[in-house]
């Protein structure tokens, strides 16, 4: 008999990197469910472009570098998939899967692969398609609404004013904008998942969440302070952005505190780019602001020594 | 009040396999090895030489310094003095005897003295001479820790917390003679004479808890703490931390911060050393795990290969894959199953091939589960790149000798990363670095 000798521990949980991948996926479901109820089937088109895109990307990189193939990580689904939400219904295919494409090869596999790239794949790749295509990213369509082109409740909250839809609306969905922003409830659900499969920690959306709705309920900018922090929770892609993309483990900072800092840092950029920036939306530029600060979070906010007191030098 | 160590996981318990009502019958073997070093110090010298006949119960090994003497456990013949495979991992000199199976024993000096009457520096002097060492895996001579305790610390841990999965040595003991762990404990208590002292358990051993608390009631002063199960509850430093919230600093002992912690099978052990004047020749050992045809308890003789349990207990699967001393989480894997049981075995694990194993390409995706987990409050993910990029500074800069290698980082890692592995090279090259 041949006993292999390997070092400790000798057992292992039956945690997968693949498993936490498609725990991603499945939350991202109901929002991806309201996106297609509310904006159409094309969202589905686009949704399944943008992974078959993403999926192709890594599979031809291996192909082509020669390198091992991490397809089978589930990596790029998520990747697609979280693209797809960040796009409105309407936008062309062929842009989806360049995005998509970009997403993988350049920003993570270039960058040195999962858990290495700097930058949220999805939330760069957004970044550039709305320089390059601005306007595809900008024309949004709502069922019941003639054509296309709706604004968004956050354009008439640049005015400042509060939206024409109603908070339930906003809520639940039924209202212009991207595939998978639209639903605040859809997303919650989604967080309540990965936090109770432990795919997440509930730091970093809390504390982004919490900043956004402090700072917008002081610097309230209609009469109605208490609706407007309401409006602009569940506006844009904070929900999308506070449970998905900031919580994404390459780019967000893994000590307890670092997060939390990072969730305070996410909420105040993206009131200021709410407030001050030339879009309306500031989510995707916030955190990718943060994602920048991720290691340097990480390096000061470094646990406690077991056995040392605080502040004192072991 | 009740606190709480960082961190931790939760394994399958997988204690049900092995936990009966009581131990199977002895084993007895044909032939004993027992290793001069089974303690953390220095190794003994034979006191006997080949040909000589030795007693049940007699000492055949001892030496100066931090160190304990061994006993021969069985009677019968020296056959060879010899380096022999110990369960650690190398080749330590061993004195190999064949049993006459006469059992033929010593004259045990037992004791009836009150507990509170005893001259502690006799009691010290039976500890030693009973060779009895830290009996939960770390094998730290027992003597030389209860002296450097004496009037430095406020609170004595009995640990039956049993953390690791499969084991249920210190389970069985407590199921079977909570009597003899619960005078052995008021023996130290009137050397040591602590504010508190308490016996720790897992709330995972209802059995051994009622059995417990049956006797209670002739030991007023012993306070049963039942604690949360998680694993390393049972570790030294998260245990103090559960029972009294002080951590022991880096580098330091249990005692800088007024404790000191015994195995219970350690306490059994000085109980019947000085009631019974017994020296430590057998102790209980688990035998489980899935590759085992019948998982059981024994109680063994010091020195009994493990190729004789393994037999004993129906042998092995053909696909076994491993076969370790100790516990599944820190265990040692062995590759000669001759190697004998000394006095900290308290377990003789055989696995099948882990599904969950060690993952071809490991990737890590900062989750940060590691450090959710890890209950030194390291930070597993930064310490594993920085071993594979060498950098030493780093290294420091991340307290990587805090780790104990626990293994809850690695057994959490959904990338199967080999991190223990990895930090058990960084410690070593620290360490290198650190000499020249």
């Amino acid at each position: 008999m041949n006993l292999t000798v390997a070092s400790s521990p000798h057992i292992r949980g039956d945690f997968r990197s693949s498993r936490l991948m498609l725990d991603v996926c499945i939350a991202l479901l109901p929002a991806l469910a309201v996106g297609t109820w509310v904006l159409g089937v094309r969202s589905l088109l686009v949704t399944v472009v943008s992974i078959a895109a993403a999926v192709g990307a890594e599979w031809l990189y291996s192909l082509l570098t020669k390198k091992r193939n991490t397809v089978l990580d589930c990596s790029a689904i998520v990747t697609g998939m979280l693209l797809a939400m960040t796009l409105p219904a309407t936008v062309p295919v062929y842009q989806v899967a360049l995005g998509s494409a970009f997403a993988i090869i350049v920003v993570k596999l270039l960058a040195g692969g999962l858990g290495q790239n700097i930058f949220n794949p999805a939330l760069t790749a957004r970044a550039l398609m709305m320089v390059i295509w601005p306007a595809s990213l900008t024309r949004f369509n709502a069922l019941g609404v003639d054509g296309v082109s709706a604004a968004t409740p956050l354009h008439h909250m640049v005015m400042p004013a509060l939206p024409e839809e109603s908070l339930m609306d906003m809520f639940l969905g039924n209202i212009p904008g991207c595939i998978g922003e639209i639903s605040a409830i859809a997303l919650l659900l989604g967080g309540v998942y990965l936090v109770v499969r432990k795919v997440i920690s509930a730091r970093i959306p809390v504390a982004y969440l919490a900043t956004v709705a402090v700072l917008t309920l002081i610097f309230h900018k209609t009469d109605a302070p208490l609706q407007w922090m309401l409006y602009n929770l569940f506006g844009g892609g904070l929900m999308l952005g506070a449970i998905f993309m900031a919580t994404d483990y390459a780019t967000s900072p893994v000590t307890p505190n670092g997060q939390i800092l990072y969730g305070i840092g996410c909420g105040a950029l993206t009131v200021v780019f709410r407030y001050f920036g030339l879009f309306p939306e500031g989510v995707t530029y916030a955190i990718l602001l943060m994602n920048a600060l991720t290691w340097a979070l990480d390096r000061c906010t470094a646990p406690r020594r077991f056995g040392v007191k605080k502040g004192a030098k072991a | 009040m009740k606190h709480l160590f960082f961190g931790g996981i939760h394994p399958a318990y997988r204690k049900e396999m092995s936990a009966k009502s009581t131990p199977s019958d002895p084993v007895i073997p044909k032939q004993v090895i027992i290793p001069l070093s089974q303690h953390i110090g220095a190794p003994c010298e034979p006191l006997v030489k080949v040909g000589d006949k030795v007693l049940r119960g007699q000492k055949i090994g001892d030496g100066e310094g931090l160190c304990v003497p061994v006993h021969a456990s069985v009677s019968g013949t020296v056959v060879a003095i010899e380096p022999r495979p110990h369960p650690g991992g190398r080749m330590v000199n061993a004195i190999v005897i064949d049993n006459d199976y006469q059992d033929t024993t010593i004259d045990y000096k037992t004791s009836d003295i009150p507990a509170d009457q005893m001259d502690p520096d006799e009691v010290l002097h039976t500890i030693r001479e009973a060779g009895i060492v830290g009996m939960g895996g770390a094998a730290f001579p027992g003597n030389v820790k209860a002296l450097s305790s004496m009037g430095h610390v406020d609170t004595l841990i009995a640990n039956a917390c049993e953390c690791e999965p499969y084991i249920t040595a210190d389970d069985t003991l407590l199921r079977t003679n909570p009597d003899h762990v619960l005078e052995g404990m008021m023996i130290l208590y009137h050397i040591l004479k602590p504010e508190r002292i308490v016996l720790a358990v897992e709330d995972n051993k209802k059995e051994a808890i009622e059995k417990v608390k049956t006797l209670l009631g002739g030991f007023p002063a012993i306070e049963l703490l039942v604690l949360p199960t998680r694993y390393p509850q049972g570790s030294e430093k998260q245990l103090i931390q559960s029972v009294t919230g002080r951590q022991v600093p880096p580098g330091k002992l249990p005692v800088s911060v007024g404790c000191a912690v015994f195995n219970v099978s350690t306490f059994a052990a000085i109980y019947r050393a000085v009631r019974l004047g017994m020296p430590v020749i057998q102790r209980i050992v688990t035998v489980s795990g899935e590759a085992i045809n019948t998982p059981q308890n024994f109680i063994v003789r010091i020195g009994t290969p493990f190729r004789d349990l393994i037999e004993t207990a129906d042998g092995l699967n053909e696909r076994t894959e491993r076969v370790i001393s100790g516990g599944p989480m820190m265990g040692i894997a062995q590759s000669d199953l001759s190697v004998p049981v000394i006095k900290a075995t308290n377990s003789i694990l055989c696995l099948l091939k882990d599904r969950n194993g060690a993952a071809e390409n490991p990737v890590c995706l900062r989750c940060g589960k590691c450090i959710s987990v890890c209950p030194m409050h390291l930070q597993p993910l930064y310490m594993y790149r920085y071993v594979n990029a060498q950098r030493l500074d780093q290294l420091e800069r991340l307290n990587i000798m805090d780790c104990m290698e626990c293994g809850s980082c690695a057994f959490t890692c959904p990338g199967k990363l080999p991190l223990v592995e990895r930090f058990r090279k960084g410690k070593q090259e620290l360490r290198e670095a650190k000499n020249k």
